[in-house]
């Protein structure tokens, strides 16, 4: 397969564009489509600050690769979870993290749940038995928390996340079949700041995740391979699977189901609840962040409640 | 006279001269899944994989089924 720019070699084949490119090619392409993202869903302007939440994956480095390369100001947000998974996944995505971000002179925020709170993130979902034996939900709560607080602290104007296509076809997957209209109605490349909630940003929300593993491939990226121990088994993973089944007898279903999704929203096809969005916020007594009901909002109150079973124990 | 597919350190041997995308039906992996390597350069569906080589094969989905 010849690349369509150049007619040398193709190392990819982006089967749902009709497109094969080689390295250099697909190297440039990639930045190409991501500005154009960036600009289509007015995610952020040349001039904001971007904070990019990193993991270690190929997702999150890429992202952050790809927005110093388009001259953004870029930092990145690294939290340490504490989950080790019997192979120290939280140490080692840290130490590909702050490698990739020493190797190319990137500022990194580094938080530490387990210093910062007591706990690390198992140990907080043991203590306030969230989550039935999985931490995915005590981990989702106190990332959101946390890439609000630093974004907000530290004077971010947007906060950037590395989602691509695939997990956001598996998102959307998940809540369809559940029918979960307020889900659905939230589910976008842009969360627009308000009420004290940072702007959040998918710029890779195009891309599939083969592209994404290609990319970080092709451009030398080191990143933790072995994914969080946790995610094993997860529904998300076997919506995955199965939408890649589709893909691979009809060439593009991810990324129509993605996009056809996208325009039936902006058609109006999921009402908003009129109630909710009449519905204002309040600051938690705590943290000062936002939070749906009057009092704690449910990070202080997970880790009031940690802290308790904690002295109890 | 074998060709070498390589996943999640699990080995599976294929006749040569087949492609990589018969390969991986072959072995019951879908291409979508995964990325092909052979020589530390990436290889598509189309590539034939002749006697001896070893093809590297990286999942793709983020904790998927080891």
């Amino acid at each position: 397969m010849k690349c369509k720019a150049c007619g040398q070699k193709a190392v990819v084949n982006l089967k749902q564009h009709k497109l094969a490119l080689c390295k250099e090619h697909y190297l440039n392409w990639i930045p190409q489509q991501t500005a154009r993202f960036i600009k289509k869903y007015w995610m952020f302007g040349p001039d904001e600050k971007v904070l990019v939440a990193v993991s270690g994956g190929k997702d999150s480095l890429s992202l952050w690769d790809i927005l110093v390369g388009l001259g953004y100001q870029a930092d990145g947000l690294y939290l340490s979870l504490g989950i080790d998974g019997g192979f120290g996944y939280s140490a080692e995505s840290r130490r590909l993290t702050e490698k990739f971000a020493a190797e190319r002179g990137l500022k990194l925020h580094v938080v530490d749940i387990e210093k910062e709170y007591g706990s690390s993130i198992p140990v907080l979902a043991d203590l306030t038995t969230r989550g039935q034996g999985r931490p995915c939900s005590v981990c989702g709560l106190a990332k959101r928390h946390e890439m609000n607080r630093i974004a907000h602290d530290l004077g971010y104007d947007v906060l950037a996340t590395g989602h691509n296509l695939d997990d956001e076809a598996a998102v959307l997957f998940g809540n369809t079949i559940m029918w979960s209209g307020e889900y659905l109605l939230r589910q976008a490349p842009v969360l627009p700041e308000h009420d004290g909630l940072a702007r959040k940003v998918k710029p890779l929300c195009r891309f599939y995740e083969k592209e994404m593993a290609a990319y970080a491939m092709l451009r030398g990226i080191e990143y933790i391979y072995e994914e969080c121990p946790f995610s094993v088994g997860s529904t998300s993973i076997a919506y995955k699977e199965l939408l890649n089944r589709l893909e691979n007898d009809r060439p593009g279903a991810k990324l129509s189901f993605y996009l056809n999704f996208l325009e039936a929203r902006k058609n109006g096809l999921f009402a908003e609840d009129v109630k909710k969005t009449e519905q204002p916020l309040f600051n938690c007594p705590t943290c000062g962040q936002p939070t749906m009901y009057e009092g704690h909002c449910s990070f202080c109150r997970m880790i009031a409640k940690s802290q308790a079973a904690g002295n109890e124990s | 006279m074998t060709v070498k597919l390589v996943l999640r350190g699990k080995e599976y041997e294929v006749k040569p001269g087949m492609t990589l995308l018969d390969s991986l039906k072959k072995i019951n992996v879908l291409p979508e899944g995964v990325l092909a390597t052979c020589n530390g350069e990436m290889i598509l569906e189309d590539e034939i994989l002749k006697d001896g080589v070893v093809v590297k094969l990286i999942a793709v989905i983020s904790g998927g089924s080891r």
